[in-house]
């Protein structure tokens, strides 16, 4: 079954890229999409009857060098079955809504062109990368994942391959992509030079080892653990824009929409949590390395919502927006509570990829205007879609009954992340920051619906005239979403948030049950069973249900590992009841300013931006990191090679070296001129020479033996 | 069969000889024939080569189908194929007959120029299987000759001087290496490479430092050999700073020149690195390493930089070939498991590669007449097949996972990692740098809007074009998907050879300087 779910989509894509003539257009969209669902079916059926336990199958050989030994293979635990029905759902869904919205495309000539087989190959093939990257059992299978749903996205993010924008931001992708690769790369190497493999397991093992090593890297020597935490991390950050490799994902959304819904927003910008997260026990014993990805994550998180705050592009509000999210969930793994990154990536991806999707039915309503200064008062003419992106936006924003479990699921997902730094940071500057994004996430968010459904049409009239829902196909996916979007998080809070042994059960990871912390086990299994647990509790539990539980899982003994002096996810249970309550007051208060400014007072904002215009400037043009990095970079390279080139190559090697030549044996000169066949004669001649010393000097040695 | 390896090597030059002999007048009869000729004889010699592949003993780290025979003047003919050199063979016999597919427009001299690629196919062969010094230095060099010729005759306008320019570097490197081996002669007693009971692998040669005129030479009398091979090695490979004969020779080789070139010529430095340099100095290799790796790192990193800015599609690949080298020279002298293995996989994989990019140039150089990155654009809009074609391989060549590229990358680097990480972090930059490159060249050729009026009517692949394509893209994407019947043939030779060069090493007093690990103190 396992291989069905990986294989089923790799089959659609060739079916679809290469037998599109014998199946037809509509052949190979229904056969892809079928098997895509095929997948997802039985990825909830792996997710609801596989345990928590760990499996690994054996597919086929790979790359062997002596010590190093990689298989094609699969690891099913718990990490694993959350990603397949991620993965396989939203790719399900944004296969279908794809008939509708790759319908009609004004980028291709209709009837000549057969972009739409080309298209669903690419997204079944993406699919397949992205669940080797999250099936596989070792870093280098992972690796291949990594690198294949890059491609993918290369391919997708350049699908309208005659703008040039698309194809600039194409390469820009891949190439950014490949910085991360780069430090990922620097990790395997490093892991397999220390622990001598590259499989999970092992690797695990030899965690709390790593911690005790130092390792010689460039200038100076580092903690083995840090060294190997700290590269993959650069990986991460590539593959998860975040903050100084995050350029490549507001330019992504020149693909067509449901890929920036399936690709940039649900799943491959999520791998690099994944990594985090499958690297938990390295990560713990790799102090320095988890609080720069608190510090990086919170960072990110911040900026990424400043930008979004003034893009008027739709989708790019939305890929701010992802990006600011996926900082969020970086802050909570970089605190030791991987299963609140991995609750928050689960809950992001129903509502992020129901407003993409929302986005695109916008957008495919709208004749493809996406600057929402155009937009305006679409709710009635955009109902269906209306309140899809409306269930999208509370979702995001994070609405729900403070301090209870009731919510829509980023209400859950997201105060647990910022609950979690708080626990983590004792209320340090990742929790500030999470909190200050968390009101302008709200405001953005906001902004979008204002300016998007409500006050008069503005833009073109034709376009507002001719502005239509969009098709079934298209809405049903949302309908799917939004149950996800509304109720994923308050069926899953317990797995992801609950009390430890809960979690812990869900994860896998092996609870005490040793005659010494047999009471203690007990009482936590008697919390855990009620609701969650009242503060009274507090004092008792505190010190040691919680480590004692950890303490006796060795690395790797779960789908993610938390260390004996781990606490993180026990103490953001018992934050301050104005912690609680923070994200939510963040997220009226954005609310608020929001219907002020463009509900109530709409010519506030454009008066703010006259009045603050360097500021809006410097937020428009996203800090101007762009224009720093072709400063830096991409221009010095270029001149770089063309000094080297005219200056090295084509002067002072080639004039030095002929010129040396030349230079001492005239005689070659003088053969330069004549014809071609002179001096081929010559070496010739040269050779047969040679060989004679060479038997004139045997002859007269003695000969050969 | 007793002489498998004679028959696979002499087949060719046996075709040639009958087609000099036999083959009268340059009509288009007689050229059809010349054309059919190779491609049968060629084809032929890929078939009996299989022969050796199935033969062939992964387990047996020594030479297999030896071959020995006296020949004039009291030297040897001694043939033979290790784990080192039978993917070599493998490697030429398999892109021979691709080559003569790819040449079928030819017009200008047919039967010479067939001549040509059958000679140096066989001179090629002779290369990687010859086991006595004066066959290897006889094959090796006369290599050249109908290189040469092929750069010569049916190149480019400025061809004479790219062919002088080819022939004036290696001509450097094969003095030094004629004396080389003359000084090796006299201290081994024996011109026998292996296989023989007293040879050149077996010998220890001198490793004690002495001093010349004041100067210490470290390594002594291996240090001194290893710098007169890497003289001629470095030049064929090319590395740093002696590749600018390659661009020169791409731009005006005729494709089919381009691609024997840059898929198995280019390999002849690298299989000279593995056989003499490393295999017979260990002691001279350890010395140099630090040398190599530098320039090896400046190759990765200073020619993916030059490429970047390239205007003529040739010289971006081969600028893109020498980078990739630099991947092969670190691989291997970083001296173990992963490294070799990974250059000689690297090797193989960049044949494929890089020969079907030459392919993809001749494409549409064939239809153009022009190899200029701005006379194209907007190809994809009438060549899609070309275009999914020319994607596949541009990935391969940045090394992307699942295409053979991506192994040799990966574990160069991964053995480079364990002996020095400035050289690996330095080479790891070629990643980036090459995706930038060659997706650059592909944007500029392939996407965008069909905009010039001259591509109007450009057609797509036919079916011969396709048919040469077809065996490369199953081999790019067979060896990075199951790379494992590559790596297991190669795998206890480059044991064998590590772990002698490691005995050689402790040996010789010489500590490795591997990249350290220490347990902290608590």
């Amino acid at each position: 079954m396992e291989s069905i779910i990986l294989f089923a989509p790799l089959a659609g894509a060739l079916i679809a890229g290469f037998g599109w003539k014998l199946t037809g257009i509509r052949g190979a969209q229904w056969i892809t999409t079928g098997l895509l669902f095929l997948a997802c079916a039985f990825s909830w059926i792996i997710f609801f009857t596989h345990g928590p336990d760990t499996q690994h199958i054996q597919v086929m050989r790979w790359i062997e060098s002596g010590t190093l030994s990689t298989d094609w293979s699969i690891r099913l635990d718990r990490l694993t079955s959350i990603m397949l029905i991620v993965v396989t759902t939203v790719s399900a869904l944004v296969h279908l809504y794809s008939f509708g919205y790759m319908a009609h495309d004004d980028n291709f000539k209709e009837g000549e062109e057969s972009y739409k087989p080309r298209f669903f190959a690419y997204l079944s093939f993406f699919t397949f990368a992205m669940l080797m990257l999250v099936t596989s059992d070792n870093l280098v299978q992972m690796f291949f994942g990594w690198e294949g749903v890059g491609v993918a996205s290369y391919l997708l993010i350049g699908f309208y391959y005659r703008k040039p924008s698309a194809n600039a931001a194409a390469i820009k992708a891949f190439v950014v992509n490949r910085v991360g690769d780069f430090g990922f790369a620097l990790g395997i190497f490093a892991l397999f030079f220390l622990t001598d493999s590259i499989k999970f397991d092992d690797i695990f093992a030899a965690a709390p080892e790593l911690a005790e090593t130092q390792l010689t890297f460039l200038w100076t020597s580092w903690n083995a653990a840090e060294l190997v935490a700290f590269l993959l991390f650069i990986g991460a950050m590539g593959k998860s824009a975040q903050f100084i490799l995050h350029t490549w994902l507001p330019d992504a959304m020149e693909g067509p929409t449901p890929v920036s819904a399936l690709i940039h927003a649900a799943t491959m910008v999520t791998a690099g949590v994944f990594l985090v997260c499958r690297m938990s026990p390295v990560m713990e014993f790799a102090p320095n390395a988890t609080a720069f990805i608190t510090f990086l994550g919170a960072v990110t998180a911040f900026f990424a919502a400043t930008v979004g705050l003034v893009q008027n592009d739709i989708k790019r509000v939305i890929a701010y927006s992802t990006c600011s999210q996926l900082g969020y969930m970086f802050v909570a793994a970089g605190v030791g509570v991987y299963s609140v990154a991995m609750f928050h990536l689960f809950t992001h991806a129903f509502f992020k990829a129901m407003l993409f999707l929302g986005a695109g039915s916008v957008i495919h309503g709208m004749h493809h205007e996406q600057d929402m200064r155009n937009y305006g008062g679409l709710r009635k003419k955009l109902p269906y879609t209306f309140w899809a992106m409306m269930i999208g936006t509370l979702a995001i924003t994070g609405v729900g009954i403070p301090l209870t479990t009731i919510g829509f699921a980023g209400f859950l997902s997201k105060d647990a992340v910022i609950e979690s730094a708080y626990a983590g940071t004792n209320g340090g500057f990742a929790f500030w920051a999470l909190v200050i994004a968390a009101l302008f996430t709200s405001f953005y968010s906001w902004r979008l619906m204002f300016l998007t459904f409500y006050g008069k049409p503005r833009g073109d009239k034709h376009t507002h005239e001719h502005a239509h829902e969009s098709p079934t196909v298209m809405l049903a996916p949302l309908a799917v979403l939004a149950l996800g979007a509304v109720f994923s998080g308050m069926i899953w809070y317990g797995s992801f948030f609950g009390k430890e042994d809960y979690v812990n059960k869900f994860f896998g990871i092996p609870v005490a049950e040793a005659a010494e912390h047999g009471e203690a086990a007990d009482a936590g299994h008697g919390a855990a069973d009620d609701h969650p647990a009242p503060a009274a509790d507090h004092g008792d539990d505190h010190a040691a249900p919680a480590g004692d539980h950890a303490a006796v899982a060795a690395p790797g003994a779960g789908a993610i590992y938390m260390g004996p002096d781990n606490h993180v996810l026990h103490d953001a249970h018992y934050v301050p009841k104005w912690v609680k309550i923070s994200p939510f007051i963040a997220m009226v208060l954005g609310f608020v300013v929001a219907f002020w400014f463009y509900i109530v007072n709409p010519k506030l904002p454009a008066t703010l931006a006259e009045n603050q215009r360097p500021l809006y400037l410097f937020l428009l043009n996203k800090w101007y990191i762009d224009e720093i990095y072709n400063f830096l970079f991409v221009r010095p390279a270029f001149a770089l090679g063309r000094i080297l080139w005219k200056g090295g190559d084509e002067s002072i090697i080639k004039g030095g070296i002929n010129g040396l030549a030349m230079g001492i044996i005239p005689f070659f000169t003088r053969l330069a001129g004549r014809a071609q066949s002179g001096y081929i004669f010559t070496y010739a001649f040269w050779m047969v020479i040679g060989i004679a010393v060479f038997i004139t000097w045997m002859t007269l040695s003695g000969g050969a033996h | 069969m007793g002489n498998l390896l004679s028959i696979v090597t002499f087949l060719p030059a046996l075709a040639a000889l009958i087609l000099g002999l036999f083959l009268r007048g340059d009509d288009a009869a007689a050229q059809r024939n010349a054309k059919w000729l190779a491609l049968i004889a060629t084809t032929a010699t890929f078939v009996i080569s299989l022969f050796i592949l199935f033969q062939f003993d992964a387990g047996n780290t020594g030479f297999q189908m030896l071959e020995e025979r006296e020949w004039l003047l009291g030297l040897s003919y001694r043939m033979g194929v290790d784990g080192i050199s039978v993917l070599f063979v493998m490697l030429t016999t398999f892109m021979m007959p691709l080559v003569i597919a790819a040449s079928w427009d030819v017009s200008h001299r047919v039967k010479e120029y067939m001549i040509a690629f059958l000679v140096l196919e066989t001179l090629m062969l002779g290369v990687f299987m010859a086991l006595d010094l004066v066959l290897f230095y006889l094959f090796f060099e006369a290599g050249l000759i109908p290189m040469f010729l092929i750069i010569g005759i049916w190149g480019g306008k400025d061809r004479i001087y790219a062919s002088f320019k080819f022939f004036l570097y290696t001509f450097l490197g094969s003095v030094l290496m004629l004396v080389a081996m003359v000084a090796m002669y006299s201290d081994a007693g024996t011109t026998c490479i292996g296989g023989c009971d007293v040879s050149l692998l077996k010998h220890n040669f001198a490793s004690e430092s002495f001093s010349i005129l004041g100067v210490q030479i470290i390594g002594g009398m291996q240090t001194m050999l290893f710098i007169a091979f890497f003289a001629s090695f470095a030049v064929k490979m090319p590395m740093w700073p002696v590749h600018t004969w390659l661009p020169e020779a791409h731009v005006q080789a005729p494709t089919a020149g381009s691609v024997v070139l840059a898929a198995i010529l280019l390999k002849m430095g690298g299989y000279g690195f593995l056989r003499f340099s490393l295999a017979m100095f260990p002691v001279g290799s350890d010395v140099m390493a630090n040398f190599v790796f530098t320039l090896s790192v400046i190759a990765i990193i200073y020619t993916s930089l030059v490429a970047l800015v390239q205007e003529d599609m040739k010289k971006l690949i081969a600028y893109s070939s020498v980078a990739h080298m630099g991947y092969v020279t670190m691989g291997i002298f970083a001296a173990n498991q992963q490294g070799v293995d990974g250059a000689i996989f690297q090797m193989i994989s960049h044949g494929f590669i890089s020969g079907a990019l030459f392919l993809c140039v001749g494409v549409i150089y064939d239809r153009m007449h022009t190899r200029e990155i701005d006379a194209y654009g907007g190809l994809v809009n009438r060549m899609p097949a070309y275009a999914l074609i020319f994607m596949l391989f541009t990935m391969a060549n940045v090394g992307l996972p699942g295409t053979s590229g991506f192994i040799g990358e990966f574990l160069t680097l991964m053995g480079i990692f364990q002996v020095n990480t400035w050289v690996a972090a330095g080479a790891a930059t070629g990643v980036i740098l090459s995706a930038a490159y060659a997706l650059w060249l592909y944007r500029r050729v392939v996407m965008g809007d069909l905009i010039k009026e001259s591509l109007k009517t450009i057609k797509d692949m036919t079916a011969r074009e396709k048919a040469i394509f077809a065996p490369l893209v199953v081999m790019t994407i067979w060896m990075g998907v199951y790379p494992a019947p590559i790596l297991d043939r190669t795998g206890p030779a480059v044991e064998a050879l590590v772990t002698k060069y490691d005995t050689a090493l402790a040996a010789a007093g010489r500590t490795e300087a591997d990249t350290q690990v220490a347990v902290a103190e608590h």
